[in-house]
């Protein structure tokens, strides 16, 4: 296990130190979730070894945005006078962009005809 | 005996406390939407943060306080993003054949995300700030607020606004793809993750592996695109 959380570390690390180094518009976590499966890819020893700790970080993906939703709260009130225009807008896209997403997804698989997903 | 305000008093200046009520109140917001049978609605992330913020506001706790405990559960958010991997990988043959899909979906979900939003925002006389804090909203936190930065946007309101959009999409996506009859989870996944970044991703991996893991995709693809596509959205409003 500390083998594998020294890996996925060390990856976050390497993209913290590569897109600031470029100048890059990704986030160091995004970059380092990239070279993992790189790594993974080459290896499927080391695939092996990262597999069981990788899923039990995951296993509780929500819980690690509940701070950043309570420093959220404090900001509620800065939305202020235009709460119903921000509201309407982040409702309204977030559904638009779900369902858009979605179909042209299912839309493209169908028309290359690979339409059939692995269980 | 020792008055309750001296150990009180000291056990807010030791990370201890808050630490163990986040993951307490992410446990009961868990406990509560198992026993809601998952319904979108009793999202446990949205759960654990009304619990907390009315803890902190009745204890008259400063965030900057609170986040002195729970910042060891927020550090955890760049290794899982980093172990979104480990579901890549398991699927990786699942996405090879998927690439054309792919491709299609991060550029309509995430331009109907960016431009959408703008216009609605536009039509309700939004002023150039805040469409400018609005536009990034559907990407993850840390791009979205260099985005907003560099357009002249308020980071801490697109932080607002980010988390907002991840909590509608988890609540909103199940029962969304079940009335369009959308029932591939690579799609209904990958489309949350480009939506809804890594809180619709969480909700995903709760539903289904493979939903997870594209969802996963999906929120790095999008991290990338949307840093190129805000700035040109903004322009055209």
């Amino acid at each position: 296990m500390i083998h594998a959380l020294s890996l996925i570390l060390a990856c976050q690390l390497a993209g913290e130190l590569v897109t600031r180094l470029f100048g890059l518009p990704v986030p160091g976590p995004v970059f380092g979730m990239a070279l993992l499966f790189v790594l993974m890819l080459a290896s499927s020893q080391l695939a092996t070894l990262v597999t069981p700790t990788g899923e039990g970080i995951l296993r509780h993906l929500s819980l690690l945005f509940v701070p950043a939703g309570v420093g959220v709260m404090g900001h509620l009130a800065a939305i202020g006078a235009h709460g119903v225009g921000l509201a309407l807008a982040l409702i309204l896209s977030t559904v638009l962009a779900l369902a858009i997403g979605a179909a042209v997804f299912v839309g493209v698989s169908k028309l290359i005809g690979k339409g059939t997903q692995d269980a | 005996m020792h008055d309750f305000t001296d150990i009180w008093s000291y056990l807010t200046e030791t990370p201890l406390i808050w630490l163990t009520a986040t993951l307490i109140a992410y446990l009961i917001g868990d406990r509560l939407a198992e026993a809601a049978g998952r319904a979108p609605l009793a999202n446990p992330v949205l759960i654990a943060v009304i619990l907390l913020a009315g803890l902190l506001w009745l204890t008259d706790t400063s965030y900057t306080q609170y986040f002195e405990g729970a910042q060891f559960v927020h550090f955890l958010l760049g290794p899982a993003t980093v172990a979104l991997a480990v579901p890549l990988w398991h699927q990786r043959r699942a996405v090879r054949r998927a690439l054309l899909p792919i491709v299609a979906a991060l550029l309509a979900g995430s331009a109907t995300a960016v431009l959408s939003a703008l216009a609605i925002g536009h039509a309700m006389g939004l002023t150039p700030q805040l469409m400018a804090t609005l536009a990034p909203k559907s990407t993850t936190a840390p791009v979205a607020l260099g985005i907003s930065e560099n357009l002249g946007g308020s980071p801490t309101l697109t932080a607002v606004l980010v988390i907002v959009t991840g909590i509608i999409g988890a609540i909103v996506v199940t029962p969304l793809m079940n009335a369009l009859r959308i029932r591939d989870w690579r799609a209904r996944g990958f489309a949350v993750g480009v939506a809804a970044h890594g809180i619709g991703t969480a909700r995903a991996f709760q539903v289904n592996p493979q939903a997870g893991a594209f969802a996963g995709i999906g929120m790095a693809l999008n991290a990338m695109l949307t840093a190129l596509l805000a700035p040109w959205a903004l322009g055209l409003f």
